[in-house]
């Protein structure tokens, strides 16, 4: 074990797969020399050599149409998408190219890539550097879509992602790129995609959250622990495909659901997890399925820590679920 | 037809000027012609079976034989092909099975991509040619992409890209230019074109009259050719093909061509450009051009016109007899190869639809709008 931050368990599972795996390429804008603007990629270029960790030219679009493609003729690229704000020139090759390859060449060429992307707010970052654009990839079909909210996480989930058959969405909360520090072990380290984790056990509600709103969500339940309810987090850690027995169980156990994004709240991913609960589990439910989620306004600048969900806004989320 | 210059190898009269003749096998050049003629069989048989309602959907190449044949036979069948929907003969050249084409036109359980795409959005790894998709130029920067990694793996392949004159608008005919050009890509891209991008002419399509004069800004060679001359096409492509092997980066191809029918069977063009045009450009009709230069080299009569004609209507009329006696893919495939393994939810959505009781909608969909 080592303790490390999420930056660097996310580039020490990069390194750690491109010495397993030659075909393993990263590219994108100044992710060599210069190891990637959070330095994700530090390191990377000295390591392995300007074949396997090149700088491009600045074009999203290009990014991603290329690295489809590479995966075409068999590599394993990582695309990073410098900001997700700025993804959407390539929105078209990984809505209509890498997620449809599989599908309508009727499995004869595939598209195995990471594009990982820093992703999210809290960080004075405006418009264009804080968005969560999650819900997008998730309404696609063909992407399964990661995102960890821990240092180990980051580390197994990434691995898990680099060596998986489709297309992944890897979304990592720049928020808590640094501020999160815990041990991560050393070498092999896979998290399975499509398994949740209980980040905290409790008996009165569950609250579900993913990315950054993991931690938020913590201080709200030490908040409602001191109103006498005792909160179960769930943190789905991959939104496509999903842990539906882990979340329903958890909701079928606490009889209350609380569903917490930082996204725009109208048809983000978290109208999804109402959605699921509401349909599987409505008879055990004692209360109304609550969304906290950030509000359906571009994101701001100044003001941006009253945008982001908070833990007073989830503790009253919380509250909400018991007033029935 | 615009004024400027491209190579030409083949005149109106069949005849080649000095030093300018690929000199290609006698067999070969048979065998290009077959293909060619064999293309434009399998549009017109197509464009029927489209109006009797027993195909949905089409996108014929006529007049365009020349450019695509002629420039894919520049490769070796070992190098990969990034195709547009207008390049059928392509699959022809290199010896893919006509099953698998015609399968794909009725979405039957014979075709390659299980009934998911519209009709000649053709998928065949055996051949190298990437699946097709409908969005314009994304294709364009994948042939980059596949080129850099060929590179990168030191492996001494060529990707060759094809799109129209209207994809030279795209982001990704800029993208994938670029990509290409920096990292001196062993990749041909191949602009065909055709003058009409649906109903849009080339003059509202681009600032420049001439499409290989973009190549210049991306720092590579940019070459315009006579499209509908196979001779030309083949030589100017062998070249840039030859360059991108010896590690000298991309070439732009511009290929001076001619969409001699509908942009597709759902289009009229009759709307939107005069009988006048149409008239002469059938009279430059690529197969007939080559049939001349055959004729001066003796190896083209009457009898293997005959031949080559009946043997392909034969080829493809048995097909269709074939795949239409097949079915539809199963439901079920319509939930795979989403993803390698079937996740729970589309599982789910499987067994719902499955155990659905009673007769399913009437499959009354007909394109176009």
């Amino acid at each position: 074990m080592t303790v490390m931050t999420l930056i660097q368990a996310v580039n020490d599972a990069l390194k750690h797969e491109m010495r397993r795996d030659d075909r393993v390429v990263v590219f994108g804008e100044d992710v060599g020399v210069k190891g990637g603007v959070f330095l994700a990629t530090e390191g990377l270029q000295a390591e392995f050599g300007k074949d396997r960790c090149f700088d491009t030219p600045l074009s999203e679009c290009g990014i991603i149409g290329t690295a489809v493609g590479m995966a075409l003729y068999g590599l394993r690229p990582i695309p990073e998408i410098q900001f997700l704000d700025f993804i959407y020139p390539a929105f078209d090759q990984i809505v209509s190219e890498a997620a449809k390859m599989r599908y309508r060449s009727g499995g004869e060429y595939t598209c195995p890539m990471v594009i990982r992307s820093p992703y999210g707010g809290g960080i004075k970052g405006g418009h264009y550097h804080s968005q969560s654009a999650e819900a997008y990839f998730c309404h696609t079909p063909g992407l399964k879509v990661v995102i960890p909210s821990t240092p180990a996480d980051a580390k197994g989930l990434l691995i898990a992602s680099i060596r998986d058959e489709d297309p992944v969405m890897f979304l990592e909360p720049k928020r808590i790129y640094r501020t999160l520090k815990q041990e991560v072990p050393e070498g092999e380290h896979v998290v399975p995609i499509g398994k949740g984790r209980i980040v905290r056990e409790g008996k009165d509600a569950t609250v579900i959250a993913y990315g950054a709103m993991v931690g938020i969500c913590e201080q709200a339940a030490e908040l409602a622990a001191k109103e006498g309810r005792s909160v179960e987090i769930v943190d789905p850690r991959t939104l496509v495909p999903l842990d539906e027995p882990l979340i329903l169980d958890s909701v079928r156990k606490t009889g209350r659901c609380v569903v917490v994004y930082e996204a725009p709240r109208t048809c983000g991913y978290g109208a999804e997890l109402a959605a699921i609960v509401a349909e599987k589990a409505i008879e055990y439910l004692e209360g109304p399925i609550v969304r906290v989620a950030g509000f359906d306004t571009p994101f701001p600048y100044t003001l941006d820590n009253l945008y982001m969900p908070d833990a007073r806004r989830v503790l009253r989320g919380i509250q909400k679920t018991f007033q029935w | 037809m615009t004024a400027t210059k491209y190579l030409s190898v083949i005149d109106k009269d069949g005849k080649v000027a000095k030093g300018k003749d690929p000199n290609l096998d006698a067999e070969e050049l048979r065998r290009l012609y077959r293909v060619m003629v064999t293309t434009r069989v399998m549009d017109e048989r197509a464009l029927v079976l489209q109006r009797q309602g027993r195909i949905g959907f089409y996108v014929p190449a006529t007049g365009q034989e020349a450019s695509h044949i002629g420039s894919a036979y520049a490769l070796r069948d070992s190098d990969w092909i990034f195709p547009s929907y207008r390049q059928p003969g392509i699959p022809l050249l290199r010896g893919a099975k006509i099953d698998h084409l015609i399968a794909e036109w009725y979405g039957y359980e014979g075709d390659i991509c299980k009934g998911r795409q519209m009709p000649v959005h053709y998928s065949l790894r055996s051949i190298h040619f990437v699946s097709v998709s409908s969005p314009i130029g994304t294709q364009i920067s994948h042939a980059a992409g596949c080129a850099m990694a060929m590179r990168m793996r030191k492996h001494d392949g060529v990707a060759m890209t094809y799109f129209g004159d209207g994809a030279t608008s795209s982001n990704d005919f800029h993208s994938g230019l670029n990509f290409a050009a920096v990292y001196r890509a062993p990749v041909v891209f191949v602009c065909e074109n055709n003058h009409w991008a649906i109903s849009v002419p080339v003059s509202a399509q681009s600032g420049t009259e001439e499409m290989a004069v973009k190549a210049e800004a991306y720092g590579m060679p940019g070459v315009r050719v006579d499209g509908n001359d196979v001779l030309a096409v083949y030589r100017v492509c062998k070249e840039a093909v030859e360059r991108a092997r010896r590690g000298e980066g991309p070439t732009l191809v511009e290929t001076v061509t001619f969409r001699m029918g509908p942009h597709s069977s759902s289009d009229d063009p009759s709307k939107y450009r005069d009988a006048a045009t149409v008239e002469q450009w059938k009279r430059r009709d690529p197969i007939q051009r080559f049939q001349r230069y055959l004729q001066q080299r003796r190896l083209w009569n009457e009898a293997f016109e005959k031949e080559c004609q009946e043997s392909a209507r034969a080829t493809i009329n048995e097909a269709i007899k074939r795949v239409e006696a097949t079915n539809k893919p199963a439901p079920r495939t319509m939930f795979e190869d989403v993803y390698m393994t079937m996740p729970p939810h589309l599982q789910e959505q499987m067994q719902d639809l499955l155990s659905l009781e009673g007769p399913a909608a009437a499959d009354e969909g007909a394109f176009p709008l």
